[in-house]
């Protein structure tokens, strides 16, 4: 165990460095996604993550962003535990009936001012699922959606552009599910 | 049927007997022997699960017919059945009422096509939740859970919107002070409605509903799916594909048995492995989009062989990763052995009786790790691992820690195969064209990382699918987990759960 410590000390960051286009694009977006955010959110922004009945890959690749190379937390995002907690819900999966009232609960449960964001081609459209006697619909037909991350799974750089993505919508209209 | 005299019947039938008694058939392209059977037989060879002679692999209803799946897995040699049994007036007799590890599969085709088995000891629901609007609920919205009766017992629930980055599913736990006197699992949140959408869907889009039936198992899956259907179309395949085959199915075990090192680890606190675990993953999955175009090898195989070929170039970058995964894993693996606050965690912890493993037939790393050394790769002996040796690692404390060394030691068993397929990949098609569309039916059983996977499809006159049944390792590991975790501390289910990792949307289709 030490010597895993010490190597990891040793090494520097694990945050892979230049060769791809995807790297810079990923410093960028930690400045981008680090001003806006400390601009508007107080620097944090808490993420909820609700799996509605997808096949368990988006969860495989949000995962992911919390590793060392993608590091969510870099950007002042967060994972939390409840939805009392979080200012944003990442929901996946065509919602299925048999989800479609926790997934409500937990809607009515995240206080606001709170934003939506459906992960992954079932999320928009239930994807290969469509026309289930078992899926309700996509996530937008039972709670209100801001945004939707195309990809099945979407890649977790694809996830990162797409909370870019929110923080602009949030700067925009940041009182709209507030004012219902 | 001949050869079984009522009293045989009663005490129960052996597959192999079985077998002999209709063996007059030519050896069918998938390797099950199908079995017209009378009630009694039917109820027999439950009967014989139950004495321990052969393994229920699979339980499903197609078309009024009840089958079951039925193999020896200390002998696979001795033979694989599908036994099927007609259902007269949505009717059968249960095999659950001999043999538990049954009821949850009968429940479950009961609330999918309320084929009623009788003798079923329990009545209520499973994957229907009395949700589904275009389906009137058969066992109706209530379910009441197991009774436990005690002094000082509280419960907890638990889901199903867990705290963690995870599917849903509902635990319920009873339990006298921090200690879990029973834990109760309800599931279905996940279910899709696999099994409909997949009626008289074209193959094509059938595989794709099969990739994601368990999004972390597509590569085992879009293997089980393509092997049924090619063993229903007489379907040859070129060489080449075989062995890609291989390669993904490997790489998919391997990312995930290492990253699952990490996340038990995370649950004993310990982030620095799953730090470096995660390294070693994203490396993997960065690798192989770079080969296949796809991190996941979504959909990448298909019947009649693969989607996407591997350069030279590509096979270089399989070969580099290798050699970087090992030197990684080695280092990780040494602090995961020599931390003794760790070890404290995951010894003794969440015990899998042999006995019950034995009874479930359970697969896997779960089942591996106490003492059922069964593994498809080997039994079944499918291409392309008919061309390698290689060792099913096995251990029989059945605790987390064991489940961790069976993956940790089969990851180098990967690892070496994974080098052997790509020594012998010749240039040459990786797919043939379909035969001529004809109906038939096919069935066959991979090795996901969790364990295997059962998957049969009917091919109707037309070409399209007429029924695909999926049975996921993780309904025969579910019910474990409820023992497993019994008498150890709230606080350890994380690690108990993390250590098994079943399938929520693989069990729940």
């Amino acid at each position: 165990m030490h010597m895993l410590l010490l190597n990891a000390l040793l090494k520097g960051p694990a945050v892979k460095p230049a060769p791809e286009p995807a790297s810079w694009a990923l410093e960028e977006l930690a400045r981008a996604l680090g001003e806006r955010a400390r601009r508007k959110l107080g620097r944090s922004l808490s993420i909820r993550e609700v799996d509605a009945g997808s096949c368990n890959a988006c969860e495989l690749e949000i995962h992911a962003l919390n590793n060392p190379v993608y590091d969510i937390e870099r950007f002042g995002l967060k994972f939390v535990a409840s939805p009392r907690h979080a200012d944003v819900l990442l929901v996946t999966g065509p919602v299925t009936w048999n989800m479609r009232e926790a997934l409500e609960r937990t809607y009515a449960a995240t206080p606001d001012p709170k934003w939506v964001v459906a992960a992954g081609d079932c999320a928009r459209d239930c994807g290969v699922f469509a026309g289930s006697y078992a899926c309700a619909g996509p996530v937008s037909s039972v709670i209100p959606v801001d945004l939707h991350i195309p990809g099945c799974p979407p890649q977790p750089m694809d996830l990162l552009k797409g909370l870019m993505g929110l923080i602009d919508a949030a700067c925009c209209d940041g009182k709209r599910h507030a004012a219902r | 049927m001949k050869g079984f005299n009522a009293k045989t019947l009663e005490h129960g039938v052996a597959l192999v007997s079985a077998i002999e008694a209709v063996s007059e058939e030519d050896a069918p392209a998938d390797g099950f022997v199908r079995i017209r059977a009378s009630d009694a037989l039917w109820t027999g060879l439950a009967k014989g699960c139950a004495a321990g002679w052969h393994d229920l692999g699979a339980l499903w209803y197609d078309d009024g017919t009840m089958h079951m799946a039925l193999w020896q897995a200390d002998d696979a040699a001795a033979g694989k059945a599908i036994v099927s049994l007609e259902a007269r007036h949505g009717v059968y007799p249960s095999v659950g009422a001999h043999h538990a590890p049954a009821m949850r599969l009968e429940r479950a085709m009961r609330d999918l096509y309320g084929i009623n088995p009788l003798g079923l000891p329990d009545s209520r629901s499973w994957l229907d939740h009395g949700a589904w609007p275009s389906r009137p609920s058969i066992t109706g919205k209530g379910y009441q859970f197991l009774r436990v009766d005690g002094s000082g017992l509280h419960q907890i629930p638990v889901g199903p919107v867990h705290a963690g980055i995870i599917e849903p599913g509902h635990f319920r736990f009873t339990c006298n002070g921090e200690i879990v006197a029973r834990l109760e699992e309800r599931l279905g949140y996940q279910h899709k409605g696999v099994e409909a959408l997949c009626a008289g869907a074209p193959i094509a889009k059938a595989g794709k509903i099969a990739a994601r039936i368990s999004g972390d198992s597509t590569v085992a899956y879009s293997f089980a799916f393509a092997r049924a259907v090619e063993a229903a179309l007489d379907w040859e395949i070129p060489e080449r594909a075989i062995l890609l085959r291989g390669i993904m199915a490997e790489l998919e075990r391997l990312s995930h048995h290492v990253n699952d090192v990490g996340a038990v680890c995370n649950d004993a606190s310990v982030v620095a492995i799953l730090a470096q675990c995660a390294l070693i993953r994203e490396d993997i999955l960065a690798t192989v989009a770079g080969c296949f175009g796809h991190r996941m090898m979504m959909d990448r195989i298909v019947p009649g062989g693969t989607a996407c070929d591997l350069d030279d170039e590509g096979a270089q970058a399989i070969r580099a990763l290798l050699g970087r995964l090992e030197a990684a894993f080695a280092r990780v693996v040494n602090a995961y052995d020599q931390s003794p606050s760790l070890q404290d965690r995951v010894q003794k912890t969440g015990i899998s009786r042999p006995e019950y493993v034995r009874q479930f037939a359970a697969g896997g790393f779960i089942g591996r790790a106490s003492g059922r050394a069964f593994d498809a790769r080997q039994a079944f002996a499918y291409a392309p691992y008919n061309l390698v040796t290689f060792e099913v690692p096995s251990r029989t404390a059945g605790d987390v820690d064991a489940r961790l060394w069976v993956r940790i030691e089969e990851t180098a068993q990967s690892v070496a195969m994974i080098r052997r397929f790509l020594d012998m990949l010749e240039p040459g098609p990786i797919a043939a064209p379909p035969p001529p569309l004809h109906g038939g039916h096919g069935a066959a059983v991979t090795e996901a990382f969790r364990g295997d996977v059962f998957l049969s499809v009917r091919i109707g006159e037309e070409g399209n699918v007429a029924h695909l049944h999926a049975r996921d390792a993780s309904w025969f590991q579910w019910p474990l987990l409820e023992a497993a975790i019994k008498d150890n501390i709230v606080a350890d289910f994380p690690l108990c759960n993390k250590s098994f990792n079943c399938s929520y949307s693989g069990h729940d289709l």
